[in-house]
């Protein structure tokens, strides 16, 4: 079968858009593994709350934009509250509690959000309208603004854990939590603020992705899935990994749903995740195993 | 000493799950004096300073610190109020440069732009080599650098006293005596030290006083001064 050029190229910028997007979820998947070895399985809940949140601001303010900025604020702090009180009181404990924990969250979050908005799916329309030609197709510019704004976040959020304080006491804490509070880092507020920021970028990628596929209660369960899959693939905790690995894994899907259909695509994904597993179980973009 | 001491400990028990390490450890330590802490392996004097830094919680007993209490304090708060610990394994930021191993203790309130430079040329001044690997993972540094780098990133603190933990364990002759020389430098600028050695000519050199510690608790305690290398004192606690 012969697949025309143009297909390739709008095919590998739909995979780079919807890798950006992934990044963003899954960059706040890794970041709370990395610092307290949880797997937040209420990660894709927030992410979900975030639209609902979007669609909630939507109609208050009028504007997609501080809707946007407005829902990752406020499941920012959500997400520090829930932290609070589901999390902090098992540091320590077996892994398996926070598993549990997390995931008892998501369903807890996931029925409230179906008794509070119905199963319904609603819709928030794109903030920007236009289209540009490419290829003789009409490819939208919001696909476009998306993918640069994920970029500019994941980009603002390297530089502000590279460069500042709070950056600096958030690798520290994830390096050796011990001497980082004995250093007098504080600690607890650290990992609070890092629930926080994982939290409003989900809630963020919620809001940008609305546009595309609608927001329903099942939206997080899509997501989480492959930011599971990217985050081990990158290697758990590690940030540049999972950028990488998600626009890798958004790539390889979109080529291959050249040939077979969307939903048939997605078994790549697990292609990857399988052999990464079975031959570079740290991740493929960690540099040497830690 | 006159007055009353800057970090006090009285009557300090601690376990460790059912194992009960410290057996009542009393000791004083008064402003800008160097205490050393004696004792064969495994009798708690890690533990004394891990409880003194809040990393331990003590079952039992008193810490007292500039007459406040701070036993039951997190170990952050602990180090908020002047108290660096710096433990025996050195426990730097491996994948954080020298630099930002150093800014863990610099960036903290109150302290101004001006400040933390002044501070940090300070540091450099005093560890040049750090200087020279400023920008390198701190976990590419050897282990003599890592210990002068746990001992700056302790000073970036402007502790009133610092918890050292064998900082001479596995170091070559030169830079033990470095070491020596860096616990001079810190009582000439009036910080405490609690040394936890197992180099018994060093620490008495080092130190004012001296507490022998057995079975987790104080046995015995001299100045420093009234104490020789092979001092029947020392054979009966140490065992040389």
């Amino acid at each position: 079968m012969e697949i025309p050029l143009d297909q390739i190229l709008i095919q590998t910028i739909n995979g780079i858009v919807t890798g950006l997007i992934l990044a963003l979820v899954a960059s706040g998947l890794t970041l709370i593994f990395g610092i307290m070895d949880v797997v937040n399985f209420a990660h894709g809940e927030l992410l979900m709350l975030g639209a609902y949140m979007g669609v909630v601001m939507l109609a208050l303010t009028g504007s997609f934009w501080l809707a946007l900025v407005a829902s990752a604020l406020l499941i920012g702090i959500f997400g520090a509250l829930l932290y609070v009180v589901t999390l902090r009181p098992l540091i320590g404990r077996d892994p398996l509690t926070t598993i549990l924990a997390t995931f008892g969250l998501s369903l807890v979050l996931q029925n409230y959000a179906l008794w509070q908005f119905g199963a319904v799916s609603r819709k928030i329309s794109e903030p920007i309208t236009g289209h540009f030609n490419l290829f003789h197709l009409d490819y939208p510019w919001y696909r476009v603004t998306v993918a640069l704004l994920s970029a500019a976040i994941i980009g603002g959020f390297w530089l502000f854990l590279k460069l500042s304080t709070w950056g600096i006491w958030i690798r520290a804490t994830t390096q050796d939590r011990v001497m980082a509070q004995a250093m007098g880092i504080p600690v607890p507020w650290v990992l609070a603020g890092v629930f926080a920021i994982g939290s409003g970028m989900a809630a963020a990628s919620g809001v940008l992705f609305a546009p595309f596929g609608g927001v329903d209660t099942t939206m997080g369960l899509n997501w989480i899935l492959r930011a599971f899959i990217v985050v081990v693939v990158g290697g758990m905790g590690s940030l540049a990994g999972s950028v990488l690995a998600a626009i890798l894994i958004s790539l390889l899907e979109a080529y291959a749903s050249l040939w077979v259909s969307p939903s048939q695509a997605v078994i790549v994904s697990f292609v990857v995740l399988i052999l990464t597993l079975l031959w570079r179980p740290t991740g493929l973009f960690v540099a040497t195993p830690k | 000493m006159t007055g009353e001491p800057l970090l006090a400990v009285a009557g300090l028990h601690t376990h460790y799950g059912k194992s009960h390490i410290l057996h009542g450890v009393t000791l004083e330590v008064g402003r800008g004096e160097v205490v050393g802490l004696l004792g064969r392996n495994g009798v708690g004097k890690s533990t004394t300073l891990k409880a003194i830094a809040g990393l331990v919680h003590p079952s039992a007993g008193e810490v007292t610190f500039e007459g406040r209490s701070i036993g039951r304090l997190q170990s952050h708060t602990v180090a908020q109020l002047g108290i660096a610990y710096v433990p025996e394994e050195r426990r730097i930021f491996p994948l954080l440069s020298v630099l930002e191993n150093l800014r863990t203790g610099l960036d903290r309130r109150g302290v101004d732009k001006a400040k933390r430079a002044e501070l940090l040329d300070k540091l450099y001044a005093y560890f040049p080599i750090l200087a020279e690997r400023r920008n390198q993972p701190g976990g590419t540094l050897s282990g003599g650098e890592q210990q002068m780098l746990a001992i700056a990133r302790a000073m970036t603190l402007e502790p009133k006293i610092i918890l050292l933990d064998e900082p001479t364990e596995g170091l070559m002759p030169r830079m033990v005596s470095q070491i020596l020389e860096i616990v001079g430098a810190l009582r000439a600028e009036g910080v405490a030290v609690l040394l936890v050695e197992q180099n018994v000519p060093l620490t008495l050199e080092a130190s004012r006083r001296v507490y022998f510690i057995e079975k987790g608790e104080v046995r015995h305690h001299a100045l420093a001064s009234a104490l020789h290398v092979d001092d029947p004192v020392i054979h009966k606690y140490l065992g040389v």
